[in-house]
């Protein structure tokens, strides 16, 4: 019972010091040793575990692998489980959200993005902010360069850690830790936002049909100006990074205050019934607003611990 | 303010244990926030405090029983780590 973890135990450093070719080998000869029936399978890698020639061990067991019936059908057995497994995690997620729409967000291309950087950066000429619809459904990003989309948020939400983590470095402060930690907690400021833009959403009764997916892209879209803050304070020092700082929040103020008023603020002239938001207009406003100004100070929150 | 997952789960469980312990009739009757003074006009537009009314009686009756396994496991793995 033991020998078989003594094994396990036993690959994992040596498979931090073998080089990666020798990875999927090593995963492979851990994998056949429980069913693999003779004695030999079972010894060898208890025996070789502190040798440094484990390349030649390993292809002694690939040899195995393909050589014995038990292995074959023990592989079989594998993956036709991790095929049940997959379609059981492909409902379970299905269940909680929609995959289509999910690609709806992700269906970009580069001509898109391209369009769209420049839109967040320099938002004061672009003309028409509606989001144009084809039968009822909105339009993917592909064909509308107002519709939001999800791709370029994740891109953006990883450059930013891999930025924070290069930054910190030049500061000789880095650890891996400190890499989860800004992870951790640039996503749940985003969260703690999208969240409290919900909850106001449902109480002012705002009939809009801005998705939580749609939310997510919108609080997405300040890494964009994240970035671009951070490399200024590195490449211009100080000072560059509060000039760029200053920049990219307006030019971003503007992009959120235009592009949430289509949705939230009611547009007199589809209103059927004619009484508009009994709740005072100006609520609505005071969210669109408030939403364009707790941008600056996140950004600022999060970026200026990078530059000193 | 550094922030983990755990941090946010933990102010999640918070939040909700302190919407969940806002008694019907003891408290919130007493304050004008009771069940029976959200049936309001049939205007189509409910206003801000029928709808956090609402949403303060469908978190309770929602997250009750949810609640009580949550809190239980959050309660053992406190003592048992800390």
């Amino acid at each position: 019972m033991d020998l078989p973890h003594h094994g396990y135990r036993a690959t994992k450093p040596r498979a931090r010091a073998a080089p990666p070719a020798g990875d999927s080998v090593l995963f492979d000869d851990t994998s056949s040793a429980p069913p693999v029936m003779n004695s030999q399978g079972f010894y060898t890698p208890g025996h070789n575990m502190a040798g440094p020639p484990n390349d030649m061990h390993g292809g002694s067991a690939v040899n195995n692998l393909f050589t014995d019936p038990m292995a074959n059908a023990a592989m079989m057995y594998g993956s036709s489980i991790a095929n049940q497994g997959k379609d059981i995690v492909n409902k379970e997620i299905s269940r909680f959200m929609s995959v289509n729409k999910l690609k709806y967000f992700f269906a970009v291309d580069t001509r898109y993005v391209l369009k769209k950087l420049m839109i967040l950066m320099f938002p004061y000429t672009h003309q028409d902010w509606e989001v144009r619809y084809h039968r009822d459904t909105p339009l993917t990003p592909r064909q509308d360069v107002n519709a939001p989309d999800l791709y370029i948020p994740s891109m953006a939400f990883i450059t930013y850690i891999l930025l924070a983590g290069m930054a910190l470095g030049i500061q000789k402060r880095f650890s891996p830790e400190v890499l989860g930690l800004c992870a951790s907690t640039a996503l749940v400021w985003i969260i703690i936002e999208v969240l409290i833009m919900l909850l106001s959403l449902y109480l002012l009764t705002v009939h809009s049909d801005l998705s939580t997916f749609d939310l997510i892209a919108y609080s997405g879209y300040k890494y964009v100006g994240m970035i671009f803050t951070v490399l200024c304070g590195l490449l211009f020092g100080s000072d560059g990074y509060y000039v760029a700082l200053v920049w990219s929040s307006c030019a971003l103020m503007f992009f959120i205050v235009r592009s949430l008023k289509m949705k939230i603020l009611p547009s007199i002239s589809s209103d059927s019934m004619g009484m508009g938001s009994n709740n005072k207009p100006q609520l609505r406003l005071y969210i669109t607003v408030a939403t364009a100004v707790f941008q600056p100070i996140i950004i600022y929150w999060l970026t200026s611990h990078l530059v000193r | 303010m550094a922030f983990t997952l755990y941090s946010l789960i933990q102010a999640a469980i918070l939040c909700i244990n302190a919407v969940a312990v806002l008694h019907e009739e003891r408290f919130l009757s007493k304050i004008g926030w009771g069940v029976e003074q959200s049936v309001g006009g049939f205007g189509d537009e409910p206003g801000i405090k029928v709808q956090l009314m609402n949403l303060i009686r469908s978190v309770r009756t929602v997250m009750r029983v949810p609640l009580i396994g949550v809190n239980s496991v959050c309660i053992v793995l406190l003592l048992l780590f800390g």
